[in-house]
């Protein structure tokens, strides 16, 4: 545990000093640290067994508030345009949960993707409302009452989105932990034995919907920023699945895959190119099969067990030592 | 040598204080391009590529851009916005690249214009058509190569008045994204002033890349409208194309698609004869004023040798804007009294360019817009070729037709005037 | 509205609920049996289409006749459905069947972002198309309005054909009996001797064909470009789930609705027109959600 708080400070440290030896790579990092938040969001419902193939649906929330209130706002400011996010993905998350979390595995899934699929039309559709399918310009806000210029921005961005990132997995965490977490898990080890100790299964799952509804909501506030744009393509049912994608890439044992399964799928996509040209996609595909047959745990999962089976080489070499 | 070495970077670093002094003549002259490789829209893309690098590898038989090689560095803009911005910075912040041309996506030029102006690099935007960007915002970095949408859109509309002018009905088919909208924008706003008695009895927006027209077609064909425009391109305009002409619908009613110049050799003989057809500047392989030229007919020659295919806008659009670096490196280093100029300098020169490549001489004015003359045909067969060419060609003066530094487009054609009919255009018949 | 106009868009409805109903009806098929949501279903459409059209390029160069390219149409699935759908089923859905629901579509979706990037370096993304059965064919007139033979009669029929046929099969036939048995209880199907890996290996074959045949149909009447997977699978999805997961008839009815109502869209509020499918699809998942036709799962305990 000690080895594990170490390792996590020095990964804190290391990525709080991006900006002073890789500055080229901000951007690069706060795509990801934003994808993650979002993934958080579906690892938190992989943990009650459930996928969904539409949360780009408040992902696609996220960026859009962030794009109204901005352009109403002539630009806005950070904090107030999460919050606002925030807001409108917990409401939709509310609304739309109240359906869906009715359903199960397959039906739930659906129900989701379809969810989804009528926002991404009605985004692409409503060109005078919402900028059809290029979407919209979310101009530069300040950020907490401040002006900043291109670089500096791009540096507070990557703060904002850093911190975020490890809030956000730190809370998912904490939640998982709380009575309400672990009645989320008790949905897909059992889910009746849930209501004989007197949880509603439908409440429980709200309560995770929301949540991930929000996460997902940030995540793409926050992507809408980095990017100045929001288009459809957010809302679309491959951005869904890209996420599911990363959750099990990463690992959804632990908050750690988020941000694991995201950072290796964002730099396989974007430096694939260097080495094979054409071909990110194949590439994570194979990745993704491999994962699932050999280490369905995620590469955390992975990383777990080799340290496992470290400490516990270690631990018989003692006892051989102790022995002698 | 190590002594060398360490002056000049102490030089080096002294210029970077200094940036307006004279700086040292680089190794090479570094390009970066983002242009479609994937996608619907790398009809445009690849051929655009593949001209890229004729051109960049001419210009460096010839002993390079003032004497500086240059080197090509491609970017992907199918790869998505997110990948395209991370890769924009990276090439000018670490491959230090002197000039960019992004790009072909409206949407992306709308992202990619003031990024370009933060980052201090000059920008051409090389492709792209969306005539609100330079006319909402000043830029001093970015730069239009070529037209903008306005004139793209109003040169095909005076040619249908001239060719055509008693049409009662017009149904639109046009891609649902900013092309689409706008230019039935521009084009149904500049008919309303021209010719106000027009109906629009049908507006269908199918989605981008749609795979199917079967029921629009089916619609056209029971309201029979004496016009139809859409300015699709690529598999859109050529699935849209084929459906109707198997259809009939080409007998009920004109077309104008004044995108079609670039889809003529993927269609073949499924276009009919009488369809009045644009390129986006006057850009067409057997363009009537330059096609005497030899250098211009090597060029087209080549291109067909070595993709397969004539030109298509895309490439004179490409050409263009090598012929613009060219010029403006040429006009930046005499200003600068034969030194090599910084960026700032380069940009400094671009308003009041003039260039030409494969078409009509380019003027860019003052808020960074190029004035590029429109060419309109009408399609008919030869036996030459196994598509279909133009006939009856107009060249309009670009300048007649767009809005001068500083209006809008909007406001401009809401205050045409029917005279705007009377303005010289040279005509042109096709010629074997 | 007149009555011109309703059979018009009935007409267009048809032509397109065919095709539809031929590619989603693989996709219930497969889930009925295998209980695998297969993603990789739109490649399957997208490379039936590309492998018919080359097919059909290359005998129209080589001088065959152009009729010729009609059995290259159904060559050309049957392709695509033995040789990658009896790969995939072999290689790796065999290993995954007892895994949990999420990974099986996962590994379909690995698969599908894997074929997608196989087509796009072997045919490129400049769009291919080949309408020469579409010509042969020539027109009908109805209403004064000319209609292609091809999607208002051929795909129509040939979408009743693979109804009726695979109801007869699935009824009527012994291999059938076999496949329903699985589907009812595997174990018990495995105790009397069925083979059930055969099975499932045979349905996938079968289905995956079914969505190549959709592709290869498909083809003479548009362009093919890069994205055309992802489209079709999750209208698929659409038809699949409105009728409910499993249900092949229901699938029938549910493209039909689906190709109706985007018609009558086209004709009365053309901006509705890609909505129709998703807000269909919501609208009875939110009060059925195993769909129209489909039985109440029940609850695992």
């Amino acid at each position: 545990m000690a080895l594990r708080a170490i390792l996590l400070v020095l990964l804190v440290a290391v990525l709080a000093a991006v900006p002073l030896f890789a500055a080229s790579s901000q951007t690069f990092l706060a795509i990801v640290f934003a994808k993650s938040v979002a993934v958080l969001g579906l690892l938190l419902l992989l943990q009650a067994g459930q996928v969904s193939f539409g949360h780009g649906m408040f992902f696609a929330t996220g960026a859009y508030t962030v794009a109204f209130l901005g352009r109403s706002m002539g630009g806005g400011d950070l904090a107030l345009l999460l919050a606002a996010s925030v807001v409108t993905s917990a409401v939709l998350g509310l609304l739309v949960g109240l359906f869906v979390v009715r359903y199960r595995y397959i039906f739930f899934g659906m129900l989701n993707l379809a969810f989804s699929m009528v926002l991404y039309s009605i985004l692409e559709k409503f060109f005078h409302l919402t900028g059809g399918s290029d979407g919209l310009r979310i101009r530069r806000p300040t950020a907490f009452g401040f002006t900043f210029d291109r670089a500096q921005f791009d540096m507070v961005l990557y703060y904002s989105t850093f911190a975020m990132a490890f809030l956000a997995a730190y809370l998912v965490w904490r939640y998982l932990r709380s009575p309400l977490g672990q009645a989320l898990k008790a949905i897909k080890t059992n889910e009746t034995r849930l209501e004989y100790i007197g949880l509603s299964a439908r409440f429980v799952m709200l309560v995770g919907y929301v949540i991930s509804a929000v996460l997902c909501g940030v995540g793409g506030a926050f992507l809408g920023v980095i990017q100045g744009i929001a288009t459809p393509e957010y809302s679309y049912w491959t951005r869904s699945a890209e996420f599911v994608f990363i959750a099990i890439l990463g690992g959804v044992g632990h908050v750690a895959g988020a941000l694991t399964g995201t950072f290796v799928y964002e730099a396989v996509r974007t430096y694939a190119a260097a080495f094979v040209a054409d071909s990110w996609q194949m590439i994570l595909g194979f990745v993704l099969l491999a994962i699932i047959l050999k280490a369905p745990s995620g590469i955390v999962g992975l990383v777990e067990g080799f340290t496992a089976r470290r400490r516990k080489a270690e631990a018989s070499a003692l006892t051989v030592e102790a022995a002698r | 040598m190590m002594l060398r070495r360490l002056a000049a970077a102490a030089g080096l670093s002294l210029l970077g204080l200094f940036p307006a002094l004279a700086q040292e003549k680089p190794a090479e002259l570094r390009i970066g391009i983002t242009t479609y490789t994937s996608g619907a829209a790398s009809v445009f893309g690849i051929p655009a590529r593949d001209a890229a690098e004729m051109f960049a590898s001419e210009i460096n038989a010839r002993g390079g851009v003032q004497g500086v090689p240059v080197k090509l560095f491609f970017v992907d803009e199918g790869a998505g916005i997110e990948t395209l911005m991370t890769e924009y910075r990276r090439l000018v912040q670490d491959q230090k690249v002197d000039v960019m041309f992004a790009s072909i996506s409206s949407g992306v030029c709308n992202k990619i214009a003031p990024l370009a102006e933060d980052l201090k690099v000059v920008n051409f935007m090389w492709d792209c058509g969306t005539q609100r960007i330079l006319e909402d915002d000043k830029y001093n970095y970015v730069f239009r190569t070529q037209a903008n949408a306005t004139p793209e859109v109003m040169a095909p509309l005076l040619y249908l008045l001239k060719v055509k002018p008693d049409f009662k009905t017009i149904a639109v088919v046009n891609q649902d994204y900013a092309w689409g909208r706008d230019s039935w924008a521009i084009f149904s706003q500049a008919l309303k002033v021209l010719k106000p008695d027009v109906k629009v009895v049908a507006e269908f927006f199918p989605k981008f890349g749609a795979a199917d027209f079967s029921t629009e077609v089916s619609r056209l064909l029971a309201l029979k409208p004496d016009v139809i425009l859409s300015t699709s391109w690529g598999g859109d305009l050529d699935t849209f194309v084929r459906q109707a002409n198997q259809r009939g619908l080409f007998k009920s009613s004109q077309f104008v698609l004044p995108l079609a110049e670039s889809s003529l050799q993927r269609l073949g003989n499924d276009l009919p004869e009488g369809v009045i057809v644009g390129g986006r500047g006057d850009h067409y392989f057997l363009h009537p004023e330059r096609i005497g030229d030899a250098k211009f007919r090597t060029f087209m020659d080549a291109f067909k040798q070595k993709t397969g295919a004539y030109p298509i806008y895309p490439v004179f659009h490409m050409a263009q804007a090598f012929s613009a670096l060219e010029a403006v490196y040429a006009k930046a280093v005499t200003a600068n009294g034969g030194k090599w100029p910084s960026h700032e300098q380069v940009a400094k020169a671009m308003p009041g360019l003039t260039f030409q490549a494969l078409g009509r001489p380019i003027e860019i004015r003052a808020d960074g817009q190029g004035i590029e003359d429109q060419l309109v045909g009408t399609t008919i067969r030869t036996p030459k070729y196994n598509f279909d060419v133009l006939d009856n060609m107009m060249i309009f003066p670009a300048s007649k037709i767009m809005p001068a530094v500083g209006e809008k487009s909007e406001a401009w054609i809401s205050g045409l005037k029917p005279d705007i009919l009377n303005i010289k255009v040279d005509t042109f018949k096709h010629a074997d | 509205m007149s009555f011109d106009t309703i059979v018009l868009a009935v007409c267009d409805g048809v032509a397109y609920a065919s095709l539809v109903f031929l590619v989603a009806v693989g996709l219930t098929f497969i889930f009925g049996v295998l209980g695998v949501l297969n993603i990789a279903h739109g490649s399957f459409y997208a490379l039936g289409a590309y492998t018919a059209v080359s097919a059909g390029i290359f005998l129209t160069k080589a001088g065959f006749s152009p009729w010729l390219t009609f059995p290259a149409l159904f060559v050309a699935a049957i392709f695509i459905g033995a040789v990658l759908g009896g790969l995939m089923e072999k290689l790796l859905l065999q290993r995954i069947y007892d895994k949990e629901q999420v990974l099986q579509i996962l590994v379909t979706f690995a698969i599908f972002m894997i074929l997608e990037n196989v087509q796009r370096l072997i045919w490129g993304v400049q769009p291919y198309f080949m309408s020469e059965p579409l010509q042969l064919l020539g027109n009908i007139s109805l209403f004064g309005i000319s209609y292609t033979a091809y999607q208002t009669l051929f795909l129509p029929a040939l979408a009743v054909i693979v109804l009726l046929g695979l109801r007869y099969f699935l009824r009527h036939t012994a291999a059938g009996a076999q496949i329903l048995a699985v589907t009812e209880d595997r174990e018990a199907a495995s105790a009397i001797g069925i083979d059930a890996q055969k099975v499932y290996f045979v349905t996938f074959i079968a289905g995956a064909t079914l969505a190549a045949l959709g592709g290869a149909l498909a083809a003479p009447t548009t362009s093919l470009m890069p994205g055309m997977g992802a489209e079709m699978i999750v209208l698929s999805f659409a038809v699949a789930a409105t009728a409910g997961l499993g249900q092949i008839e229901g699938a029938a009815v549910a493209a039909l609705m689906i190709g109706l109502g985007r018609s009558l869209a086209v004709y009365l509020a053309p901006e509705f027109e890609v909505l129709v499918p998703y807000i269909l699809m919501v609208g009875v998942l939110i009060f059925r959600p195993s769909g129209l036709f489909g039985a109440p799962q029940l609850r695992k305990i």
